[in-house]
């Protein structure tokens, strides 16, 4: 008994992230009918961002040496948490206006801008240059200059290019989009792994019963809840929210209503992203794994399965179906049969998507013929 | 315009003659004459996953390499080193060794760290009967490609043999295992550690997995702990093990663990939470060497290297200079320096008074070796004890 309510707590906690993570997944896929593959690596920057922010950006004090700084160090870590989320909107933003919106669209010559820049990069890294402000500096100029430079290559594609309404496409961009954030990870941030190392104070609680619990687990939980609560109130309550429930419900309506579908699309990648960078970031902070550029790919995966078991496009079924794989992974994990974790928590999706091939909680679409 | 063409191709046709003329008057010259130079390759991770294990057996090469030209060389020829980086990929390993033996025409080749990029060039100097040295890959397959495949270190069968004896000399006859399924060297480590520990009376109490890449890993701890072992073996790599054991704490795991080589890497310590963090007074096997072993051999290789790179060599440098300075001393031992003589010269050496430890090369061109346990006690590892093959029995 003290054994099954232990596993329930971890498999809870690690529940709670994956549903942070599918969270992302179920509202792109509600708004465009889209998988974002992308998604699991912007969990990935989430991670980065708070391994650069606790190690360099922000001034936390060691808390051996200063046990008076814990407090100041809780605050300093909050801010950690934004400005993860803050880097991965705008990320998640970003990929949605120059990979997605593109193949909506057709391509605009401001494209080309943002492409420069993405040229720019890895000229701006591998350059011999001396510390990160020459570096940025040089980067936005030479950005400036290639994106004039491709200018009239842009726009002579622009006029070539159709508006596909293919979701193939924008399923292998997702792909690219995916190996682009893990291979540019790769050139910034190395190959080597690197740890965050505790910022805040941790303690364990044994609640009589012999159950242990720690406070980065009841971070974890109450920090996603929170953060699921205040999704919930976006979507079913702001202007913003219903606008995304209208393109939901058919996009070509909604244009038609005034809706600037663009834009509210964009709002979708930017809370998706949101998300999946306070996840990264609790990660990185509370469980101490390493931080890999291609750190994002398991959990992003598992995610995906369970916004897919939850019923895609179903903000509920996400969350559900997270706490689901969570709870399954932990009870396999602590079992005889922890080799077959993975095998297991799959086998159930499939089995659960015969019976149910909406998935838990989605809505059966019936198609007009 | 035909005829002008003509002439052109025929100018470029004899030039081509002329060169490949050249060059073969060149090569029978240097053939007929004393050598002027001895190429030795050597193929390392400089870059990629790695680099830190590339970067620094690499560094011991050099200096072996250097020291014997500073001596005299080989018989008065000097020797010439040529490196080539293979990017942490075994496919990348295999294309360079090719090169090396091909256009740089060395006479043998010393490399790599990791078992899986040995495995993949080793095939390679097997086909052109070129020998390869690897300082450090410890899977036994590595030297069962080919008779001319040799290392300087031990095996990992050696390895966890050490670790299981260990175990049951500190009074640890309850084990448990925690072991990376995806990894070759972590489940074979894990397997010799079991068989081993159970011929010395002790048992296998609890084994569970994990997987290269998982973030929690507290849902299998929780099961190991219910087992009440006396101590958990962790095979795998630095990257994961100071995760694991910083979650191991967290749900009241607190016995020792143990660990074999892929602990060694200045970042296992931080990744346990820094200095007297989670892994404070945990055991791990590595090669016989440490910068506090006394030896004199020992303490001047860490003076000169300290002097040279202003850094402390790791095992991995010393290792690199051993597989360096064994190969320079067969070829000082053989008759006449073709690839054939130079195998059977590396093949017999024997007692060979390394950084690392004296060297005799077995029948299976494996080099039977001490092996230290390492413990880890504020910010380094100390020695705590040390095993050699005859002390475990093989």
């Amino acid at each position: 008994m003290q054994a099954f309510l232990q596993q329930v707590i971890f498999g809870i906690q690690l529940g709670s992230l994956y549903a942070l993570i599918a969270l992302g997944y179920t509202l792109v896929y509600g708004v465009l009918r889209l998988i974002n593959f992308a998604h699991g690596d912007v969990f990935m920057v989430g991670a980065v961002v708070c391994y650069y922010a606790c190690t360099r950006w922000l001034p936390f004090r060691n808390l051996e040496a200063y046990p008076d700084a814990a407090l100041a160090n809780v605050g300093l870590a909050l801010g950690v948490l934004l400005l993860a989320m803050a880097v991965c909107a705008v990320l998640g933003m970003a990929i949605e206006r120059f990979a997605y919106r593109p193949l909506r669209n057709g391509l605009q010559t401001v494209d080309a801008h943002f492409w420069g820049m993405v040229a720019a990069l890895p000229v701006a890294i591998g350059a011999p240059l001396p510390g990160l402000p020459v570096r940025a500096v040089v980067w936005l100029a030479l950005g400036v200059v290639f994106g004039f430079l491709l200018r009239p290559v842009v726009s002579r594609l622009a006029r070539r290019t159709v508006r596909s309404s293919s979701r193939l496409n924008a399923l292998i961009t997702a792909i690219g989009v995916s190996f682009v954030l893990e291979y540019g990870g790769l050139l910034v941030f190395g190959a080597d792994p690197n740890f965050v190392p505790t910022v805040v104070p941790e303690r364990t609680f044994e609640i009589p019963g012999g159950i242990r619990v720690g406070t980065p687990q009841m971070a974890i939980l109450c920090i996603s809840l929170l953060l699921m609560a205040m999704l919930r109130w976006i979507v079913l309550h702001t202007r913003r929210g219903k606008a995304m429930r209208a393109i939901a419900f058919d996009i070509e309506a909604a244009k038609l209503m005034g809706i600037n579908t663009d834009s509210v699309i964009a709002f979708t990648f930017a809370l998706g992203g949101a998300l999946a960078g306070a996840g990264g970031a609790l990660v990185a902070a509370l469980t101490h794994v390493k931080i890999t550029p291609l750190f994002g790919l398991l959990p992003g995966i598992k995610a995906f399965v369970a916004a897919v078991l939850g019923g895609p496009g179903s903000i509920p079924g996400a969350v559900l179906g997270g706490l689901l794989m969570g709870l399954a992974e932990a009870f396999v994990a602590g079992s005889q049969f922890s080799a077959y974790r993975d095998a297991i928590a799959f086998c159930i999706l499939i089995i659960l998507l015969l019976a149910r091939p909406t998935g838990l909680l989605g809505q059966p679409v019936t198609e007009k013929v | 315009m035909n005829s002008k063409r003509l002439t052109r191709v025929s100018g470029v046709a004899l030039a081509i003659v002329a060169c490949t003329l050249v060059g073969c008057k060149s090569v029978k010259s240097g053939a007929t004459a004393k050598p002027s130079e001895i190429v030795v390759g050597e193929y390392a991770s400089l870059t990629g996953t790695t680099a830190t294990f590339g970067t620094s057996t690499h560094r011991g090469v050099q200096m072996a390499i250097d020291d014997a030209n500073a001596a005299g060389g080989v018989n008065g020829v000097p020797l010439r080193l040529v490196t080539e980086d293979d990017a942490s990929k075994p496919d990348v390993a295999r294309t360079v060794v090719t090169r090396l033996i091909t256009q740089d025409k060395v006479i043998a080749v010393l490399g790599e760290v990791a078992s899986t990029r040995s495995m993949a060039a080793a095939p390679v100097c097997e086909q052109y009967k070129v020998p390869m040295i690897t300082p450090s890959s410890t899977n036994p397959e590595v030297t069962r490609k080919g008779e001319y495949i040799f290392r300087v270190c031990f095996t990992d069968d050696f390895q966890a043999a050490v670790v299981a004896h260990f175990a049951a000399d500190q009074g640890y006859k309850r084990a448990a295992i925690f072991k990376d399924i995806k990894n070759d060297y972590s489940v074979a480590f894990a397997a010799n550690f079991a068989a081993e520990l159970k011929k010395l009376g002790g048992q296998i109490v609890a084994e569970q997995v994990f997987q290269e890449g998982d973030t929690d890993f507290k849902a299998q701890l929780t099961s190991l702990k219910a087992a009440n072992p006396d101590a958990v073996l962790v095979p795998g790599y630095y990257s994961e093990v100071g995760t694991i054991a910083r979650q191991a704490r967290e749900v009241g795991l607190t016995v020792p663990l143990l660990g074999g080589d892929g602990w060694d890497s200045p970042r296992l310590i931080p990744g346990a939470g820094g200095p007297g963090g989670a892994l404070e007074g945990c055991f791990f096997s590595n090669h016989y060497f440490s910068t506090e072993l006394k030896e004199k051999a020992t303490q001047d290789f860490i003076a000169a290297f300290r002097k040279r790179y202003s850094t402390s060599p790791d095992a991995l440098a010393a290792l690199g200079y051993d597989a360096a300075r064994l190969l320079v001393d067969a070829m000082k031992r053989c008759p006449k320096l073709d690839a054939k003589s130079l195998r059977d010269a590396i093949a017999s050496t024997k007692d060979f008074p390394g950084v690392t430890g004296k060297i005799t090369l077995d029948m299976n061109r494996n080099a039977r070796k001490a092996a230290l346990i390492l413990q880890v006690k504020g910010d380094r590892f100390t020695v705590f004890r040390s095993y050699t093959p005859e002390q475990i029995g093989q």
